[in-house]
């Protein structure tokens, strides 16, 4: 774990970040819900728990940070920038999604917001990844890649390839697993040889640390400080965030594979959002009002967010035959 | 005219194109240090410094990869497989990410990137080096497939190849890169999509590429001898199909033999004929013949290697039975 010590985080970013975290939860809950009613199908992966770590790291980069993820990416998206409404439109298929209906839940792109997708093949972002820090440096530029994958992704044999690849020639990747414990139904510890896996990266000599995915702040500050050293010395490194998925690895997911009480006891004494909350309080920063009031304007974005998806059109049949192929 | 060698031209327009542009870098075993398994990158290294000449440690599906992703911030990548045997190791990368990224960002990341090495049967290599891919990659949507047959095709095919914003597969072999040719000192390009006639004739069109081109062409000359006149059609680009060039020669000749170093079913032969059978079908005065490699993996044996491919006998035999001539 990250050491403990006096946060330079203002009120104003730790609201920010307050905030942020109640969007991202209300928009899955909304996704969720949409999905049940049938306005659109397909896989769905919702990111719910795992807020703290979406908008820790987010808050640690700037815009000109490239980012790539796997298929649990919604609210990564919009944390990069791209905006709500146009993130439930591409989950709806509609022509104002970001990718105009053509990518979906496991696919959000915006090349204008340095978002590189949304994959689908588990741990096939890492080369992508990879190449991305290839092109900073070949650039030599001062800005980094944030590469989200999953626990069960340190699995893939070319996410070692590309470990070693990146580690061999310094290249500025943050790769940031997002350790929930379970690869879709399998308990992390029946399928992998290390109890933390962070230590993938000794094999590659590679930085390493691991951090409470659960508390926004800690991992804010430990990837600031992992970032800028990048920015200077452009070599990768191995986040472990510890954290939790509440709902199921997908939305027809029940989760008989693990115990109510073990979800029951994330949600209640490690949440993110009511982490954040209290220490606000504490600080006396917020009150008890402010927080639901912040967390009604989450509601009131995810609310606006569907219904322009529900308004967006669908694209033209004849779209299906653009962009197989740069003419 | 100069008289070079096939490795010579390939490392040509490799040269010209890194010249031309610097977001061109190659990447791959071997290509920098030890000048190319097979010599095409001879001398890059010097000319351009390992900046952009990268040699790669063995993990094909990891630089491919780095390479697209390099690809979608804008360089322009190389990535040579030492064979298309190794290169199947990477398939994910190229089928999954290279050959969707266009489509499922829904226009947003072009896939500026070529892949090339040798593909096909080179002498006694047993049955894990002597596969040809055409057939399984041509049948895949986003992906360019070319071949080459001549060093004078082979550097001005390389070169669109580079320029083009879409992912280029490039197709080579072993046994041609000491083949040598005429080549212009001036520069020249050769349009994707674009087939040659390299022979022309009028009794019966024979459709070859890459190795096979040159077998196609002996027993043309060899069927010249007994006064049977034999066009030889060139498609050079497979992935999309110079159809109208092919067209075009069945409705001067009306009669069609397919070679290629490459097994029968579900193959870019057996795509051909049934194009040809489908469009040109009142122009046929003998259903399509194909000769192929026989459906078993490549025997390491000379005899048996030399039965499994396509020979002059079996050529020639495939000419005659089109023509209705016994014996």
């Amino acid at each position: 774990m990250t050491t403990k010590k006096k946060s330079a985080v203002d009120r104003d970013v730790l609201i920010g970040m307050y905030k942020q975290m109640c969007l991202f939860r209300r928009f899955e809950e909304r996704v969720g819900l949409a999905y049940t009613k049938q306005k659109f199908s397909g896989f769905c992966h919702l990111h719910i728990g795992q807020e703290g770590l979406a908008v820790g790291v987010q808050s640690a980069l700037r815009d000109s940070d490239y980012m790539i993820s796997g298929y649990r990416s919604h609210t990564q998206a919009i944390g990069k920038g791209i905006a709500p409404g146009a993130v439930m439109a591409e989950l709806f298929g509609k022509v104002d999604g970001c990718c105009r209906g053509k990518g979906g839940s496991m696919h959000m792109f915006s090349n204008e917001h340095n978002f590189l997708g949304g994959h689908g093949i588990v741990g096939g972002q890492a080369p992508l990844a990879v190449g991305v820090g290839f092109a900073i440096r070949y650039r030599n530029q001062d800005n980094v890649i944030v590469c989200y994958m999953g626990d069960a992704a340190t699995n893939q044999g070319q996410v070692f390839e590309v470990m070693n690849m990146a580690a061999t020639w310094d290249l500025p990747v943050l790769f940031i697993v997002e350790n929930n414990r379970y690869g879709m139904g399998t308990d992390i510890t029946r399928t992998t040889s290390v109890d933390h896996l962070w230590k993938r990266a000794l094999a590659f000599d590679m930085g390493h640390s691991d951090v409470d995915g659960m508390n926004v702040l800690t991992v804010h500050e430990h990837v600031t400080e992992l970032v800028e050293k990048m920015r200077k010395d452009k070599k990768p490194h191995l986040l472990e965030a510890l954290t939790y998925r509440y709902r199921g690895h997908s939305v027809s997911d029940p989760g008989t594979y693990r115990a109510k009480e073990e979800v029951e006891d994330y949600q209640k004494n490690r949440d993110p959002i009511l982490g954040l909350g209290r220490q606000l309080v504490d600080k006396k920063w917020a009150t008890e009002e402010e927080l639901k009031a912040w967390d009604n304007e989450a509601k009131e974005k995810a609310k606006e967010a569907e219904a322009f998806a529900d308004a967006s059109p669908q694209p033209a049949l004849e779209e299906l035959w653009d962009h197989v192929l740069v003419p | 005219m100069a008289i070079i060698t096939f490795r010579e031209a390939l490392g040509q327009a490799i040269s010209e194109e890194m010249t031309r542009d610097a977001n061109v870098f190659l990447m791959g075993e071997e290509v920098g240090l030890y000048n190319g398994a097979y010599k095409v990158s001879k001398g890059l290294l010097d000319q351009f410094g390992a900046k952009r000449v990268w040699d790669a440690p063995i993990s094909e599906a990891g630089f491919a990869g780095l390479g697209i992703g390099a690809a979608m911030v804008g360089l322009r990548p190389i990535i040579e497989f030492m064979t298309w045997n190794f290169g199947i190791q990477a398939f994910d990368q190229i089928v999954n990410h290279a050959a969707k990224m266009l489509y499922m960002s829904g226009g947003q990341f072009n896939m500026p990137i070529v892949f090339r090495g040798p593909n096909g049967a080179a002498h006694m290599l047993g049955a894990q080096h002597s596969q040809a891919y055409e057939s399984m990659i041509t049948n895949i949507p986003g992906l360019k497939v070319v071949t080459c047959s001549t060093p004078y095709d082979g550097k001005g095919l390389l070169k669109s190849a580079i320029r083009d914003n879409n992912p280029v597969l490039f197709l080579e072999s072993e046994m041609m890169y000491g083949m040598k040719g005429e080549v212009p000192e001036e520069e020249y390009l050769i349009p994707l999509g674009k087939g040659d006639i390299k022979r022309e004739g009028t009794d019966v069109t024979f459709i070859a590429w890459n190795k096979a081109l040159h077998k196609a062409t002996e027993a043309a000359e060899a069927l010249a001898k007994e006064g049977i006149s034999v066009e030889v059609l060139d498609p050079r680009t497979l992935q999309p199909l110079d159809e109208e060039l092919i067209f075009a020669s069945v409705r001067k000749t009306h009669r069609v033999v397919i070679i290629e170093e490459s097994w029968s079913f579900g193959s870019v032969g057996s795509q051909i004929s049934d194009r040809i059978h489908k469009e040109c079908f009142d122009e046929l005065d003998a259903p399509v013949s194909r000769v192929t490699n026989e459906f078993v993996p490549m025997p390491y044996n000379e005899a048996q290697e030399e039965r499994v491919l396509p020979n002059l006998d079996r050529i020639i035999a495939a000419a005659k039975e089109v023509l209705y001539i016994k014996g």
